[in-house]
């Protein structure tokens, strides 16, 4: 029973020191990014990567999602009559909830997963201590642009995926469904209102960071070669998933809990 | 009536003093003790794992050591903030076991990253500084345009040699200039590493367990054993050291006192 209780201490007295280096670490890396050389050309380019090129994926998901919320409220809402309602679940899951997290979750895989390749790729081979000899602080220069690009991008993405999403249950409501376009657009646009846009778009900027921060600790802490760099990456988009669903229930408790 | 002068002895460039670092148990240097005058080449051999790479990295400020202190130029540079850690390092210039070119740029780039990044220069000057310096290690203007991706590994430490030397340091750091290059490669490297060190009349602390390397580039050899210093002395006294451990390492023999730990601690 001791053993048990020894090794249940220890797990949690790890995962406090894992909370306390992460911390420090984003405090670090916030108190770099106060002061003088900004790298503006680095911050652009992370926003193009992350957010130009994820646009595809990001919206794919996002209309498939919108698509299959029509289908499944339609045909849960059609057993007591109130199939009218399909336009406000689309518009407001997708708002409040869905465009956020599939894209977060869809960043994370796609962008956090490389950022913490990349970053940790570049700590095996010593090019993060070839910066610190060449007078750039690492955390200024690989992971301020990339925290900053985070909380600007996922804000812009969600926005689109949003619209996407929505249009996607248009797309069904309309041609498969046979709503009238006027009124499910009427709908949609009446039940909207913009604490939910608001909402959707704080989400998406604490999002942004989590993925960014995620991959930039995991990838800046990587060791060991090929193997550490693999394990970097599997944790990067592990822990920004399970950051990004945990902090989405204390941000919807925080907007919209009455 | 004035005093006599009386001559004070030279500040070393780098002074060393009772180095500990430990990574977990294993105790990788000991009070490790050595001092390297201002343009002088000293170069540090020893086995692998014996904290060779350690050693340099704790004088960089890479690796913070648990106890002992680092001089350069007479002062304590152990424990320094960012911004007087980011000033000390336009001192250096290092050359990495693995080049550590960065992927993403193109080849001048990365020899005019610390002018630009590091020192604020023009675009367009530390542009021509680069080929300049890239000239100096036998490279021609195309390879400036090249990524890293596409040298070999030879040309991959020229480049690594051109981006130490851009900004002229005072005091030049070799981490295993040569390995992982042929005889002839390795050669050219040498004689590279011996006209930069001398034309900018810097310091140059090396770390090796190439004994051809040595012996080119040094002036002073010292030996790292079990987190110290065992021995130091000329270049040209290497071979008559009466030190069995100098000796057996000199020759590259298996019998000796010096016993390799087959696995890592």
């Amino acid at each position: 029973m001791s053993e048990f209780l020894a090794a249940v201490g220890a797990a949690f007295l790890a995962f406090l020191a894992g909370v306390g280096r992460l911390a420090l670490f984003t405090a670090r890396a916030l108190a770099a990014g106060a002061t003088p050389p900004y790298y503006p050309q680095v911050i652009l380019r992370q926003i193009v990567y992350m957010g130009y090129y994820s646009l595809p994926v990001v919206g794919l998901t996002a209309l498939f999602t919108g698509m299959v919320l029509a289908l499944q409220s339609y045909t849960g809402f059609s057993r007591f009559n109130a199939e009218g309602a399909v336009a406000t679940v689309v518009v407001l899951s997708v708002t409040r909830e869905l465009g956020p997290v599939i894209a977060g979750l869809m960043v994370a895989g796609r962008v956090g997963a490389a950022m913490a390749a990349e970053i940790g790729t570049m700590r095996v081979t010593e090019q993060i201590d070839a910066l610190t000899t060449l007078s750039t602080d690492p955390l200024r220069f690989l992971v301020m642009p990339r925290l900053l690009a985070g909380l600007v991008t996922l804000p812009l993405l969600v926005a689109v995926a949003d619209v996407i999403g929505v249009f996607g249950g248009f797309l069904v409501g309309t041609y498969k469904l046979n709503f009238n376009p006027v009124a499910y657009l009427t709908q949609t646009e009446q039940y909207l209102a913009t604490s939910d846009v608001v909402s959707s778009l704080v989400k998406a900027a604490v999002f942004g960071f989590l993925v960014a921060l995620m991959g930039c600790y995991q990838g800046y802490h990587s060791r060991g070669g090929a193997e550490g760099v693999g394990q970097a990456t599997t944790y990067a988009v592990v822990s920004a998933s399970v950051l990004i669903l945990l902090s989405d229930y204390l941000l919807t408790q925080a907007l919209f809990a009455q | 009536m004035s005093e006599p002068a009386i001559s004070q002895p030279a500040i070393p460039k780098i002074a060393v003093r009772g180095l500990t670092k430990s990574f977990g148990r294993k105790r990788v240097l000991d009070g490790l003790d050595i001092d390297c005058d201002a343009a002088e080449s000293l170069v540090i051999i020893g086995g692998s794992g014996t904290g060779k790479s350690v050693l340099i990295k704790c004088i960089l400020g890479l690796l913070r050591p648990d106890a002992g202190s680092v001089r350069i130029d007479g002062e304590d540079t152990v424990g320094l903030g960012s911004a007087a850690r980011a000033r000390l390092m336009l001192k250096f210039g290092m050359l990495f076991q693995g080049s550590a070119l960065f992927d993403s740029l193109r080849v001048w780039e990365n020899v005019a990253f610390g002018l630009t990044q590091g020192r604020g220069m023009p675009r367009q000057q530390a542009r021509e500084i680069a080929f300049e310096k890239l000239a100096a290690v036998g490279l021609g203007p195309e390879v400036g345009e090249l990524s890293p991706a596409e040298l070999s590994g030879g040309m991959q430490k020229r480049v690594a040699l051109a981006r130490a030397i851009a900004a002229e340091p005072e005091i030049l750091f070799f981490d295993e200039p040569t390995t992982g290059l042929d005889p002839i490669m390795a050669d050219i490297i040498n004689d590279l590493i011996v006209e930069c060190v001398r034309g900018l009349g810097a310091t140059a602390v090396s770390i090796t367990h190439d004994m051809t390397s040595a012996r080119k580039i040094a002036d002073r050899i010292a030996m790292l054993h079990n987190g110290r210093i065992i021995w130091q002395g000329p270049t040209a006294e290497i071979d008559r050291s009466d030190n069995a451990y100098v000796d057996q390492f000199v020759h590259g023999r298996a019998d000796g006192p010096i016993r390799m730990e087959v696995r890592a601690a």
